[in-house]
């Protein structure tokens, strides 16, 4: 069999890409190695008929030309909004509750510190201007600094509206983007639930603590796409991330898409340096005129392609890249929703557990010295409050992320494996969460613990990584997923990236399959 | 202090007894001799005319082996190892990605999977870097294995005197095991001298022993121990180039143009066409295709026109006692076209000799060029034509 | 009573920037006078006999950075300066064995394959890397940062130049400058070396003066530092100055005398007089009002813009900035006299490791810690710590036979839990040498006299905010045209004929001098506008 494409993987940027290939006419064969389309995307059931996103949080930030240019409302796709967005419990005063409307967010402020509360707004404002100018930037292909002067062309429009924020925004913003969350926090706000709460969001996809430099702009990088305020908040589509994957193969397919799963691609054929055939474990040989993988940078090179036509610096950098998952999430089936103290609406959107800096930055130092968090950071969603798809009859299920786990950023995670250690630090985790919702431990009928370890072995995520290399700012823009190789190709020629592991990283946005897909285009029309 | 400053080989017992003018060269964070006499000019005839015994321990040696062992080498240098034969020896450079050369040395197949390398700079990193996923063992044997090079037209008699087999059939730039005395070694015919030589590889408890016996066999046949400065002679005289002399390793260099492809050191040669990819080999093809712009070759300096230069100042022609290194601009009609890196007199051809690198469009063998020689205080420029090395090269070499 | 004066120039603190602005503006003919507030001309560059016949760098204790242009322009050897290279490195580990690197590469090599091959190969190329490295960022030292925010042609130009020249390096050297801009030293340096005790003992270099520990991002940036000396024909950065840290100081201050300026010690300035808009001139605490065309403070950010000049006088912004200026010192010294040089167990007796620099970073975990216990408040139990002992260089420092050690020790936070008092700041001592002593058993007998320095201590003392080092932390939000503020950072200041010229001000940072020169072009340039 021969394809004009082989896209390796069925994720969302998989399939975008895919889609996006075969609206201009080419043909597609998209192959998964699971048994369902969606990759780690896909849901599953924890009992029967509670479904869960193993691996993904949430359905990040769908780009909104992807939306349209895919019609993925005609293939089922519903968003939800779920108020609030953010929710803290507190061991005193009263929690900390983000709405989608800014002025309740303000109120719910104002009754821990008047102070925060007068400057939530233009925070949250200056907070909203910088993360638009990273929405521009992650539409994009990452500009190269070095590059041919006319590839930074599109950037001058996004230069204009940098100066277009004004002089103190703008210099703010030059400030703000290496700076550490515990200073940006620290300087404006005095509540140390609400500093703690931003602190816990700085650090999602980072090893490290609030105090390091670049998590500042990892809390930026999560508020992209999301309305003012509303940090922690994400797409979210009725059905789950996996409803987004079945949205998207629908728009694949009616675009004449070839889906194929269980097809575990076993090696990338190379030859004369360019990739032209895809072999799957069963011995089948698929020939390709380009292979556009969405399993990691690392994978795809080293593993399925392999070192022989990659020069040993290219090689070099592709084993540097830091994969460091560093938490773990729990899955839990609930016979009814967790109540959480002084909180008196349910809790739709994030919420969040870390009642100050120093108590996620204590969390991070316990991992940085090879121990999960003795008290984890915890930020939980019960998708069921607003969704009561995913679970039978007022049932829920909720996910927790515990961070953190210990990882070792190059040859994948050690530290914890098994299902002890998984065990101990799950009950750690609904210890803490049932401080605050106490008939949280008598609802759990089912628990399913996922260390950085098992997101390895079962779905393939280096270091247990689900962002594909740590949003570190040596490893963002121009940087990913090598530097000098942020554009989707590689050195094989015909042989394309897409997915987490390349720009812009750190959520679901479409924009890596987009961004990719023109790649390909580029040059099949080149070839044309 | 725990470590002294500097390394000495293990024939250092034997050498250093033997040096009579304090003149040590540091070669690779060791001391050897410079010359063992004050002046180098017979250990140079030794080479020429009876054999010289050098030591040349400090060269980085690396042992590798295991299934991946050819294709890792294969993917390092620029010659087709998978093509070579067991016993066989290549001389070859590597690359960086660009095409640009890191350094040079050999490649001896010991058995279908066990190669050793050596080389001028270590490379242990290198090979780590280029063995990513290929089963290959890699094992640094630099401070393990003693060298010694035997070079001269009575090297194989001396070497056939000792050796438990006949070594005469041992053809230029092949290598076999043998034992010497009852020392095991491993026995290359090899040399940077141009000359009738070989290459014997020890383990470092047996060095001094295979010394003693080397010279003992070697007495009768006028055999000396010999120096670096008389290597770097006979080398010169052979046209072959040393790092950080002659070119600077693209993994020192601080700047593009002090890189050096292959084809721009005369080693054009080297590059194999259809073998496995290996490192620089895009770049390599493209500049094998649109031509190279530098080329390195040889000069003789005109005598008459040397004489003519020091008899306007009343003296006659001083020539340098050691071989120089120093860069000397060359000219054609006036303008820069190239620099001499090394050169010195020849005592056998009685000609004065170096090794420059021409823009390709000079560098035609029979160009006449103009070098710059410092006449008593002046820069002045003497008459040079350019010339194919080896300068001398004589037939018991390869016979 | 005063005459009336008017001097061309006052320059407010004589550290080593002051009095190099100082210097250069007199050697520009300019009428200049300096007034220092302590007794002793340096800052915290200042050499002292703390106890009879123990002179000791009291705070500063090595010199890295000394512009040689500064050396050259000022000629400073021919006013006593005379700077010996720190030759070698010299780490003691806990398992008994060490970790060195010599002045020559060869021996360096051998020391480090002792330790691992494959990191011996990687230093000479990392080596190669930085110098690179630091010929890319050495001509933006030299450089006044632009306004990125100004449309003004002539900062749209200098932007203009500043993107050429990193275009100009190519993509690899700007990817990696990238990576060393950003990362962690820990992490960079894992990127090419596998033994811990190396990673460990270079990345304490990026740590120095930090409130970061060598897994922080932006730590590795640092690293450059050692290198920086290289490419201006100093083959090694850091150095002792016969005499003391506070030599340098004095010479520097000879010089400026010899082209004229004057310097007051016991002079503390209380505030910069500015009418209409204007720097006139300057009072002391002792009520004098001295006149001036121009002053220069050469004091950190937030005594220049807070303390000396009345807020009112500066814009909203710039006053915002610099209460935001992270200064929150890290480190104290401990200043030993003593009997008999120290015997380090991994390498006994006395050897040529004694010259050279000595630190106590086994592995990056130890760091961290040390960091860790900063963190939440307390000093470190068992802290990084760097040593030198000047007087196995200059035996002037000691009585013949003694011996003065120098240890600078991290982390110890100026924001302590309770504060510093006598009681905790011997505790920090004694955390120090119980340390030590780990290593060189011999150093608790051999101490005769101990001056432990507190950042508090440090503040109190030279007037450094928080104690911090460099008058502000060398992050990036903090560097380049963010040093101290934007808009600000070319050294002059919202109010005319009022300039900054200390650390705190572009490019910063040990005792380097940089900022004291930009700041003296800076006035030349603007004559007296």
């Amino acid at each position: 069999m021969s394809y004009d494409v082989i896209v390796l993987g069925s994720g969302p940027e998989e399939l975008v890409a895919a889609a996006c290939l075969a609206g201009e006419g080419w043909s597609v064969l998209v192959v998964e190695a699971g048994p369902a389309i969606g990759g780690t995307a896909a849901s599953e059931e924890l009992l029967p008929g509670f479904r869960v996103d193993p691996v993904h949080g949430d359905a990040g930030f769908l780009d909104p030309r992807v939306l349209r240019q895919l019609e993925l409302d005609r293939h089922g796709l519903a968003l939800l909004a779920p108020d609030p967005v953010l929710a803290v419990p507190a061991e005193r005063g009263g929690p900390l509750v983000f709405w989608r409307d800014a002025a309740r967010t303000r109120a719910s402020i104002e009754d821990r510190s008047a102070r925060d509360a007068g400057r939530w707004e233009s925070f949250a404002e200056r907070m909203e201007a910088f993360a638009r100018i990273l929405e521009e930037v992650a539409a994009r292909p990452a500009p190269r600094p070095a590059g041919p002067l006319r590839d930074l062309a599109p950037f001058l429009g996004l230069g204009r509206k940098v100066r277009g924020l004004g002089r103190d925004d703008m210099t703010e913003l030059f400030r703000v983007l290496p700076l550490p969350a515990y200073d940006l926090l620290d300087d404006t706000f005095e509540d140390e639930l609400l500093k703690g709460a931003l602190g816990a969001l700085s650090v999602r996809g980072l090893f490290q603590g609030p105090r390091a430099q670049g998590t500042a702009l990892v809390l930026l990088h999560h508020l992209v796409g999301s309305p003012t305020g509303c940090f922690g908040t994400r797409t979210v589509v009725r059905g789950g991330v996996g409803a987004l994957v079945e949205a998207l193969a629908a728009a694949a397919r009616g675009r004449g898409v070839e889906l194929r799963v269980d097809a575990d691609v076993e090696r990338i054929g190379v030859e004369r340096g360019r990739a032209t055939v895809v072999e799957l474990a069963d011995g089948s040989q698929l020939s390709a005129r380009s292979v556009l993988s969405g399993m990691g940078p690392a994978r795809t090179l080293l593993d399925l392609a392999g070192p022989t036509w990659l020069d040993p610096d290219f090689v070099h950098a592709l084993r540097q890249i830091r994969f460091r998952g560093g938490y773990a999430r729990i899955h839990l089936a609930l016979s009814e929703a967790p109540r959480f103290d002084g909180l008196a609406e349910p809790a739709a959107g994030t919420i969040v557990l870390a009642p100050s800096l120093d108590h996620v930055e204590r969390a991070f130092d316990d991992a940085k010295h090879g121990e999960a968090s003795e008290r984890p950071v915890l930020e939980a969603r019960i998708p069921s409050l607003a969704d009561p798809s995913l679970a039978p009859g007022g049932r829920h299920v909720m996910s927790v992320d515990a961070r953190f786990v210990p990882v070792d950023g190059r040859e994948g995670s050690t530290g914890l494996r098994g299902s002890a250690a998984g065990d101990e630090l799950a009950d750690r985790a609904v210890a803490l969460l049932a401080e605050s919702a106490p008939n949280l431990r008598g609802a759990i009928l089912a628990r399913k613990v996922l260390l950085p370890a098992d997101m390895e072995t079962r779905y393939g995520l280096y270091g247990g990584d689900p962002y594909q290399g740590e949003l570190a700012l040596d490893q963002l823009l121009f940087m990913r997923p090598v530097p000098g190789w942020s554009g989707y190709r590689t050195p094989i020629g015909g042989l394309y990236l897409c997915g987490n592991g390349t720009h812009p990283a750190g959520a679901i946005t479409g924009a890596s399959g987009r961004l990719a897909a023109s790649a390909v285009l580029a040059d099949l029309e080149g070839q044309a | 202090m725990a470590t002294a400053a500097v390394r000495t080989t293990p024939f250092h017992s034997r050498t250093a007894a033997l040096v009579r003018g304090h003149t040590w060269r540091h070669w690779a964070g060791y001391v050897v001799p410079a010359s063992y006499d004050l002046i180098h000019d017979l250990e140079y005839a030794a080479i020429r005319g009876t054999a010289g015994l050098i030591d040349v321990t400090p060269l980085y040696k690396y042992r590798i082996h295991g299934r991946g062992a050819g294709a890792l080498l294969d993917r390092v240098v620029t010659r087709d190892v998978a093509r070579s034969k067991v016993g066989q020896v290549l001389y070859t450079p590597w690359c960086d990605p660009e095409g640009k050369v890191l350094d040079d040395g050999t490649v001896t197949r010991l058995e279908e999977d066990l190669f050793r390398l050596t080389s001028a700079h270590p490379n242990l990193r290198w090979l780590h870097q280029n063995a990513v996923g290929m089963d290959v063992v890699i094992e640094d044997e630099t401070y393990d294995t003693a060298a010694l090079s035997l070079q001269g037209p009575a090297a194989r008699q001396i070497l056939n005197a000792v050796a438990d087999r006949d070594l005469t059939k041992l053809k230029f730039f092949r290598a076999a095991e043998a034992s010497l005395g009852a020392i095991p070694a491993t026995v290359t015919r090899t040399g940077y001298t141009g000359d009738l030589g070989y290459e014997i590889w020890v383990a470092n408890d047996r060095a001094e022993a295979l010394w003693d016996l080397l010279i003992a066999a070697g007495e009768p046949h006028g055999l000396l121990p010999t120096g670096l400065m008389a290597m770097d002679v006979a080398r010169i005289e052979a046209g072959l180039i040393l790092i950080d002399v002659d070119y600077v390793s693209a993994r020192r260099a601080l700047i593009e143009r002090q890189k050096s492809s292959p084809f721009e050191l005369g080693l054009g040669w080297t590059v194999a066409r259809d073998k496995a990819p290996f490192v620089g080999q895009r770049a390599l093809e493209r500049e094998r295709a649109a031509g190279s712009g530098w080329a390195l070759h040889g000069l003789v300096v005109d005598w008459d026109a040397l004489e003519e230069l020091y008899a306007d100042v009343g003296l006659p022609p001083q020539l340098p006692a050691a071989p120089w290194r120093a860069s000397a601009p060359v000219y054609v009609g006036g303008r820069q076209v190239g620099y001499a890196t090394s050169g010195c007199w020849s005592p056998l051809l009685k000609k004065s000799l170096a090794l420059a690198h021409l823009e390709a469009l000079h560098a035609a063998p029979g160009t006449q060029v103009e070098i710059e020689v410092t006449v008593e205080h002046r820069r002045r420029r003497a008459l040079a034509t350019v010339a194919k090395t080896p300068f001398f090269d004589p037939e018991r070499k390869r016979g | 009573m005063q005459i009336a004066r008017v001097w061309d120039a006052i320059v407010i603190g004589g550290g080593h920037n002051g009095l190099v602005c100082a210097a250069y503006l007199a050697r520009a003919g300019q009428k200049v006078l300096v007034l220092e507030r302590r007794p002793v001309l340096g800052g915290a560059a200042v050499t002292e006999e703390i106890f009879p016949g123990f002179k000791f760098s009291v705070f500063s204790y090595v010199v890295s950075l000394l512009r040689p242009e500064i050396i050259r322009d000022l000629d400073l050897p021919g006013h006593g300066l005379h700077i010996v290279p720190l030759e070698s490195t010299f780490n003691p580990l806990p398992d008994g064995d060490y970790l060195a690197t010599w002045a020559d590469p060869e021996e360096t090599r051998r020391e480090l394959y002792r330790h691992s091959p494959r990191d011996a190969d990687a230093m000479q190329e990392f080596g190669r890397l930085m110098q690179r490295m630091a010929m890319a960022v050495k001509p933006l030292l030299a450089t006044e940062p632009p306004d990125p925010a100004s449309l003004h042609p002539r900062a749209l130009l200098a932007m203009g130049r500043i993107g050429k020249h990193f275009r100009d390096l190519g993509e690899k050297d700007l990817h990696a400058l990238f990576k060393l801009m950003t990362m962690s030293s820990a992490d960079y340096l894992r990127e090419w070396f596998e033994s811990e005790a190396l990673v460990a003992a270079k990345s304490a270099s990026g740590i120095i003066g930090t409130f970061l520990g060598p897994r922080s991002p932006g730590t590795a940036y640092v690293l450059l530092h050692h290198y920086m000396g290289e490419i201006d024909g100093v083959f090694r950065a850091w150095g002792f100055a016969r005499g003391g840290t506070g030599a340098v100081s004095e010479s520097i201050a000879s010089a400026a005398r010899g082209f004229g300026a004057e310097i007051r010690t016991d002079a503390a300035a209380a505030s910069v007089i500015v009418k209409d808009g204007r720097a006139v001139g300057v009072a002391l605490e002792n009520g004098d009002e001295l006149r001036a065309r121009t002053v220069i403070s050469g004091l950190d950010p937030r005594r220049t813009f807070l303390e000396l000049v009345e807020p009112v006088d500066l814009p909203s912004d710039l006053v915002a900035a610099v209460e935001r200026f992270r200064f929150r010192g890290s480190s104290g010294k401990v200043n030993l006299a003593l009997s008999e040089l120290p015997d380090f167990t991994a390498l006994p007796g006395v050897g040529p490791h004694l010259k050279g620099a000595m630190a106590i970073a086994p592995s990056v975990d130890y760091l961290e810690r040390a960091y860790d216990d900063a963190k939440y408040g307390d000093f470190s139990r068992r802290p990084f710590m760097d040593i030198v002992i000047p007087s196995m260089i200059d035996p002037t420092m000691a009585p013949p036979g003694k011996h003065v050690m120098s240890i600078f020790v991290q982390y110890a936070p100026y924001h302590r839990n309770g504060g510093w008092d006598d009681q905790s700041r011997e505790a920090f001592g004694d955390a120090v040498v119980d340390t030590l002593a780990e290593y060189a058993p011999n150093i608790r007998s051999a101490i005769l006299h101990r001056q432990v320095i507190t950042p508090a201590d440090i503040e109190a003392v030279t007037g450094l905010s928080e104690g911090n080092i460099f008058q502000g932390e060398l992050a990036l939000s903090q560097l380049f045209f963010l040093r101290p503020s934007p808009a600000w950072a070319d050294h002059r200041t919202p109010v005319r004929g009022y300039y900054q010229c200390g650390s705190g001000t572009h490019p910063g940072g040990g005792i380097m001098g940089a900022s004291g020169r930009l700041a003296a072009k800076a006035v030349v340039a603007d004559g007296g506008r």
